[in-house]
């Protein structure tokens, strides 16, 4: 139990340790230190859970069970490797002077209250205090988005603020909604928005009701997930925020987007006993998952292009949800996983990649590997594992999606091939130039890329074995999610 | 009482609309700053007639924030960007009014076959909180600059804190807490962001904002 709090408590004494520290030095280290401690906290918390099965904690405000504590240290552990590099990475910015003093230091409580806001958020019993901590997120990051002060900067992270909110402000809305559903019946106001209590109610709640609460909790989330056609927002602020912030957007911000409408979606599930949910996560998700596999072939920037494919893939994993049933739910999940620890590392590759290059145009960043080989070839392999191929474990999602949604659906199949095709083809043949080919100039500094090969190496190991203790979690949160 | 209180709901309506087409920054403002006073009024009502005392917290959480914290931040930053006398043209004026008040109907049309177990005209009452929301919205939309789009968030905050009100009397106080801290800190970061738009693109116009597009330079 102490474990969990401690979980949550260490961002809350890093962020305000953070308004304290100047030094630039001391606050990476300490930034390293606290999310290290955070990472291990949540595996005793883990343990914990293993032993005792799902809990409640502080007056049922939060609660832990299989879905959220997997999504919960798979956070903690990106915090934690990104941490490491941000360390590195933030130090060279500072030296070029990129960025100044006190902006550092606003990098870096707000690195830690982001991280805190995710995991209350995922943590959160109280679908309220869920939707306060998403919003607590966003708010966290637009300041890191426009870090730099550029003109492409602020605007990137002026879009990302107002249609981030407006999104959010819609899902609360669906939230109220699903509140108002459940209230009528609840003698108890008070338990009325608590998930534990409500998945349980779901028979007495108003169809009429969930029905649009749903389609506006989808069009709220779905915004900070990204889904199409509500992503305008994600390629600019992935794209002009510094890297380390894009590998936690791209990794983390917009699983636990995810995460809230699945909450969200197993009620609706429960309380209509009809396929309305799934089927727009579907078309979502779909649809997020095409458009974002041909607009990745007329890209021109190297941050730009990879976050077309966060929005490919995550369009892909809501479909996946979509297609209900525990095969599907299950690799959905471990797609999830795998995604987050490949997307978060080839943020933290093209990070370092743009750095050496002081610039993010793919026409002007040439010969990688003879240059600076670790990155030119961490960049290309990376490139083809997040694009798919064996046998990593991107890979082994997306073949048991197809294999699914051929078993179900097998006309949407042929989109999800001609979908694979065009992103594989749209990456590669971007990045191909990019890796090989003579180099244009010749700089070396200080890189950072152990995390992003410790993340890939951990897709691999995935995509051959996944350990019996994963596994158990994963049947257990899909279980809970198609139940 | 009741009727009282669906008076009072026509009128933030009202104000809704008068938002939409307003192109007067201060005028914005001000009307704000009575959407903002009719709904605490309506609050104050809810709570005596629930006797629920978070309710109370509300009023008063209405009052400080919205009432006064955030005009005053507004008007001391049009005070200090200077743009007092800048006037925002509305586009196609009728078409916006019969686009909003096709949200209207749209909002009752989803409404009205709720069964409620509330009073009579709560149906009604949030049908039209969900208006407010989608006119908040509406003037996202159509309004250029950005000092529009702060009270077009906050117009669209008010509506979903009506519709809680009626539909609900209320969120549970932990999470209303928690909401009104967000939307304060949302207040700040934009004057936030004035200050670094004026700074970059020196204007708050945000149809200047084109430099991230898709097509090669």
């Amino acid at each position: 139990m102490i474990a969990f709090y401690l979980t949550l408590f260490l961002p809350l004494a890093g962020t305000l340790l953070m308004l304290g520290i100047g030094n630039l030095r001391i606050a990476g280290l300490c930034n390293i230190i606290i999310t290290t401690a955070g990472f291990i906290a949540s595996l005793f918390m883990a343990h914990y859970f293993l032993q005792h099965g799902s809990f409640l904690a502080i007056e049922q405000q939060f609660y832990i069970d299989a879905f959220n504590l997997l999504i919960i240290v798979l956070t903690t552990f990106v915090v934690m490797t990104t941490a490491f590099f941000s360390n590195t990475f933030m130090w060279q910015s500072a030296t070029t002077n990129r960025i100044s003093n006190k902006h550092l230091r606003l990098y870096h409580v707000m690195y830690q209250l982001f991280a805190l806001m995710m995991l209350v958020a995922l943590a959160a019993n109280n679908l309220g205090i869920l939707w306060v901590a998403m919003e607590g997120a966003t708010l966290a990051t637009v300041l890191l988005v426009s870090l730099y002060r550029t003109k492409e900067a602020i605007e990137a992270s002026w879009k990302y603020f107002i249609l981030c909110i407006i999104g959010i402000a819609l899902a609360l809305f669906g939230t109220i909604l699903v509140y108002f559903s459940a209230v009528q019946e609840l003698t108890q106001t008070k338990t009325g928005m608590l998930w534990s209590v409500l998945a349980y109610q779901t028979n007495h709640f108003d169809p009429t009701v969930i029905k649009i609460a749903f389609v506006f909790l989808l069009v709220g989330y779905g915004t900070k997930i990204g889904l199409v056609p509500l992503h305008n927002w994600l390629p600019d602020a992935y794209s002009e925020s510094p890297a380390p912030v894009s590998s936690l957007l791209s990794g983390l911000l917009s699983n636990v987007a995810l995460y809230a409408l699945i909450r969200f979606k197993i009620l609706t599930d429960l309380a209509l006993a009809n396929h309305l949910a799934d089927n727009l996560m579907m078309i979502f998700g779909l649809l997020s998952f095409v458009v974002a596999a041909i607009l990745l072939q007329r890209q021109y920037n190297i941050k730009r292009l990879f976050s077309y494919s966060s929005i490919e893939h995550m369009g892909l994993i809501t479909f996946t949800f979509g297609l209900g049933g525990p095969i599907a739910t299950f690799v959905g999940l471990f797609y999830m996983l795998v995604h987050s620890l490949a997307k978060s590392a080839i943020f933290i590759i093209v990070g370092n990649v743009v750095q050496q290059a002081k610039t993010s145009l793919l026409e002007q960043i040439r010969g990688l590997i003879k240059n600076q080989p670790l990155l030119g070839w961490g960049l290309l392999a990376a490139t083809l594992i997040i694009s798919g191929i064996p046998p990593f474990g991107i890979f082994t999602s997306e073949l048991i999606v197809f294999i699914t949604c051929v078993k179900f659906l097998p006309l949407l199949a042929i989109i999800l091939v001609a979908g694979f095709i065009m992103a594989f083809a749209g990456l590669l043949r971007n990045i191909q130039p990019v890796v090989y080919g003579e180099p244009t100039q010749t700089i070396k500094s200080k890189t950072c890329t152990w995390p992003a090969i410790l993340h890939l190496s951990l897709v691999l190991v995935l995509g051959l074995y996944i350990p019996p203790v994963l596994q158990q979690l994963l049947q257990e949160a899909a279980g809970l999610i198609t139940r | 009482m009741e009727l009282l209180t669906s008076i009072i709901t026509a009128l933030i309506l009202l104000t809704a609309f008068i938002l939409l087409m307003q192109n007067r920054i201060h005028g914005m403002i001000n009307t704000f700053i009575w959407q903002s006073i009719l709904l605490a009024t309506v609050t104050l009502l809810q709570a005596q007639r629930t006797a629920r005392i978070e309710l109370y917290v509300s009023v008063l959480l209405i009052i400080i924030l919205k009432v006064i914290f955030i005009p005053y931040l507004l008007r001391s930053l049009v005070y200090k960007l200077n743009i007092r006398h800048k006037v925002a043209e509305i586009k196609h004026p009728f078409l916006l009014l019969i686009g909003a008040a096709a949200l209207v109907l749209f909002c009752y049309h989803l409404i009205i076959p709720i069964r409620t177990l509330a009073w009579n005209e709560a149906n009604n009452i949030i049908a039209v909180a969900m208006a407010v929301m989608l006119l908040g919205m509406l003037l996202l939309i159509t309004h250029r600059k950005a000092i529009s789009h702060v009270i077009g968030f906050m117009s669209m905050e008010n509506g979903i804190f009506f519709a809680a009100l009626i539909a609900t009397q209320g969120m549970p106080m932990v999470v209303e807490l928690g909401i009104a801290f967000d939307v304060l800190i949302a207040a700040v970061l934009f004057g936030v962001f004035f200050l670094q738009l004026r700074r970059s693109i020196d204007s708050l116009d945000v149809d200047r904002l084109n430099l991230l597009r898709e097509d090669v330079e």
